[in-house]
């Protein structure tokens, strides 16, 4: 399987500093990759990279076969070709049904008019019941976003990211704040989403990246330092002294 | 809730889903019916034509305030501009009205002469006529089309759409936003008034545009008869711009516009492309409030560049705060209630107060008094006052 998503030389930096420094990173279709590193390590900003929401000083990022530059698109064509993205912070529309958090997210037209003139049908409301199922969330969708609870606005972001149907789903500590039961429903829920697409998760707990079981990424001041199974990174020296030996 | 529960939820009929707006007809209905059967020309005459006048006026109001509610209060771009569309549509129309006018005058006062006028001295005595003022007597390439009724109907949507589509496509292009997209729009209709202020703007200067409440080819109608008419005219703009709006955001479309305004980058990163839908917005509430303004000078009866000032477009929005923002009856209740206020204070329906030492002028002490309540309503109903009937309204429920 080829490259889903190629970045390579990626540079950024804010007043000086460099948050990304040289970063290389790809990702195969439907690999399911954690990527960890401490605090200011450049995870989210590499996020940002790839959405389009922060534009690199130097580097390449593409998509698929033959590679297409995500450079050149706004955040929304990105997000149109694909990817979807969770970010740290849950962010759900809180004046807002569940319901209707839903619909918005499903895969359909984007433009005013489509928008303007759709009405869900039956199938519609069927996928969204669905995805509430998968989520957890059923008996919630006539409740307003806002009222939820923080994990279940955090679950309501990963379903409106099912519901857009990405072939990468980007995401940024899901099980943030969450109790140890929430944590293992998020790891099931992002195991399941890995079946059938890419999904990169930036997480800090080491026993949540345990249980995803897969390739690990570790990222330092920017830059790739090690990658690996969870294991090798464990026990590899720079690691421990950037980041675990702490 | 079941699946068909949730089914149904959706697939009711929209009137069903939105009771407030049956309500806000039926009100708006019965107003119009109300205010005719008390007018001079057609009921016992309780209500005067200049009541009548400032009736309808205030419906073209709530119109524009309707606009603003949208374009505010659902998608979060505080437009400090949109009353120079406003004036806009009353530009255009009053071309029409005031050209047509003359000509009839013109045509009168030449059928004297021996020998039939021709269409130059009709033209040249319509320059002098309407255009003497500002030392002219050419009548301006923008007026070419002003005999032509459709044509400046169309004007008084397409002017303000264009103007709308093009400033907004530069702005949200570049991702001017909050405070910044304000300043820009009101930078943009203060333009727009200085340009007007110049005699050679082609528009009579600061004289503006007058005798509008004259309708040609009317001429015998009385103001009374026409007061009424237009009135109606009024109330049914507004009932239909008010279906339009609930229409507008009761679907996904309002949902991915209170998206933006809540959180814009999100909808953006749920692949909507956020430009269009501000372009589309505010483009559409441009036109809105280009045909409110177009049904309101004709009610006023002058037009000038004054109108267009920056501080009629922060009223626009103090009014929208007031009633309520984010609620199209709230959009209403502000602009009706504030504007007829307004009027009746500076119009020395409220008498002024003496104070021994000094007098409170209503004329002068009316801001103020405006002012205060806003200051008011913000610190203790911020939802303003639609948010109360929201709240009146819940508490019957339970
Ligand atoms: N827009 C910005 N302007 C200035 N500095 C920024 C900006 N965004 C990120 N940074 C800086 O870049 C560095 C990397 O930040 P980033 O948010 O990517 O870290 P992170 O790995 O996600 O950290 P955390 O684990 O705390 O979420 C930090 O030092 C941060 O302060
Ligand atoms: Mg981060």
């Amino acid at each position: 399987m080829g490259a889903l998503l190629e970045v390579s030389g990626v540079s950024v930096s804010f007043d000086g500093f460099k948050a990304i420094n040289n970063l290389s990173f790809s990702i195969d279709t439907g690999e399911l990759r954690a990527v960890i590193g401490p605090n200011g390590a450049g995870k989210t900003t590499f996020m940002d990279i790839v959405t389009g929401k922060t534009r690199p000083d130097s580097g390449k990022v593409e998509w698929g076969r033959p590679g297409r530059d995500l450079l050149r698109l706004s955040e929304s064509q990105i997000a149109r070709l694909g990817i979807g993205r969770k970010f740290q912070r849950p962010t759900v529309f809180v004046t807002q049904t569940v319901q209707d958090n839903l619909l918005m997210a499903l895969k359909k037209d984007r433009d005013p008019l489509s928008a303007l003139f759709y009405r869900a049908d039956a199938v519609d409301l069927g996928k969204v019941e669905e995805l509430a199922v998968e989520i957890g969330l059923q008996e919630h969708l006539p409740r307003l976003a806002g009222e939820l609870s923080h994990g279940q606005k955090q679950w309501l972001e990963i379903g409106m990211l099912l519901a857009q149907d990405p072939q990468l789903l980007l995401v940024d500590e899901p099980a943030a704040g969450m109790t140890p039961a929430e944590r293992e429903h998020t790891t099931d829920l992002l195991k399941r989403a890995a079946q059938t697409r890419a999904v990169v998760v930036v997480e800090h707990d080491m026993e949540f990246v345990r249980r995803l079981g897969c390739k690990v990424t570790v990222l330092h001041e920017g830059a790739v330092l090690a990658e690996g199974s969870l294991d090798a990174v464990t026990s590899n020296q720079d690691v421990i002294d950037v980041y675990l030996g702490r | 809730m079941s699946e068909t529960a949730l089914n149904t939820l959706q697939q009711r009929s929209f009137f069903l889903r939105n009771p407030s707006v049956l309500v806000f007809l039926a009100i708006l209905s019965l107003l119009t019916l109300g205010a005719t059967l008390m007018s001079e020309a057609f009921g016992i005459g309780l209500l005067s034509t200049s009541f009548i006048k400032t009736l309808g006026k205030t419906l073209c109001l709530c119109l524009i305030a309707i606009a603003m509610d949208l374009v505010w209060g659902y998608c979060g771009i505080l437009s400090l501009g949109h009353f120079a569309f406003f004036g806009l549509g009353g530009y255009m129309i009053g071309m029409w009205l005031m050209y047509e006018r003359t000509k009839d005058i013109v045509v009168e006062s030449l059928a004297g002469q021996a020998l039939p006028p021709t269409p130059e001295e009709i033209r040249d005595a319509i320059g002098t006529q309407i255009f003497g003022v500002v030392g002219g007597s050419e009548i301006p390439a923008i007026w070419y089309f002003a005999d032509s009724l459709a044509v400046q109907l169309a004007f008084v949507v397409l002017v303000p759409g264009v103007l709308a589509l093009g400033f907004g496509w530069l702005a949200f292009r570049s991702r001017v936003t909050g405070v910044y997209l304000s300043i820009l729009t009101q930078a943009m209709t203060l333009a727009l008034s200085l340009y007007l202020f110049q005699n050679d703007s082609g528009l009579r200067g600061n004289n503006g545009l007058s005798g509008l409440q004259n309708i040609p080819g009317l001429t015998l109608v009385p103001q009374a008869v026409i007061s009424v008419w237009f009135l109606w005219a009024s109330a049914l703009a507004l009932g239909l711009g008010y279906l339009l709006a609930a229409w507008v955001v009761s679907g996904k479309f309002g949902n991915v516009i209170r998206g933006i305004r809540d959180d814009e980058p999100r909808v953006r990163f749920l692949g909507y492309p956020v430009e269009t839908y501000k372009l589309f917005i505010f483009t559409l509430t441009a036109v809105i409030a280009g045909i409110a303004g177009a049904l309101y000078y004709p009610q006023a009866g002058i037009i000038n560049p004054a109108e267009l000032a920056p501080i009629a477009s922060i009223f626009l929005a103090v009014w929208v705060a007031i009633g309520g923002r984010g609620r199209l009856y709230g959009a209403v209740i502000g602009a009706a209630l504030v504007s007829l206020l307004s009027s009746a204070f500076t119009g020395g329906q409220v008498p002024d107060i003496p104070l021994g030492f000094a007098t409170i002028q209503w004329v002068d002490w009316w801001t103020v008094l405006l002012g205060f309540g806003f200051v008011l309503v913000t610190l203790f109903a911020p939802q303003g006052i639609g948010g109360l009937v929201d709240q009146l309204v819940r508490k019957g429920d339970r």
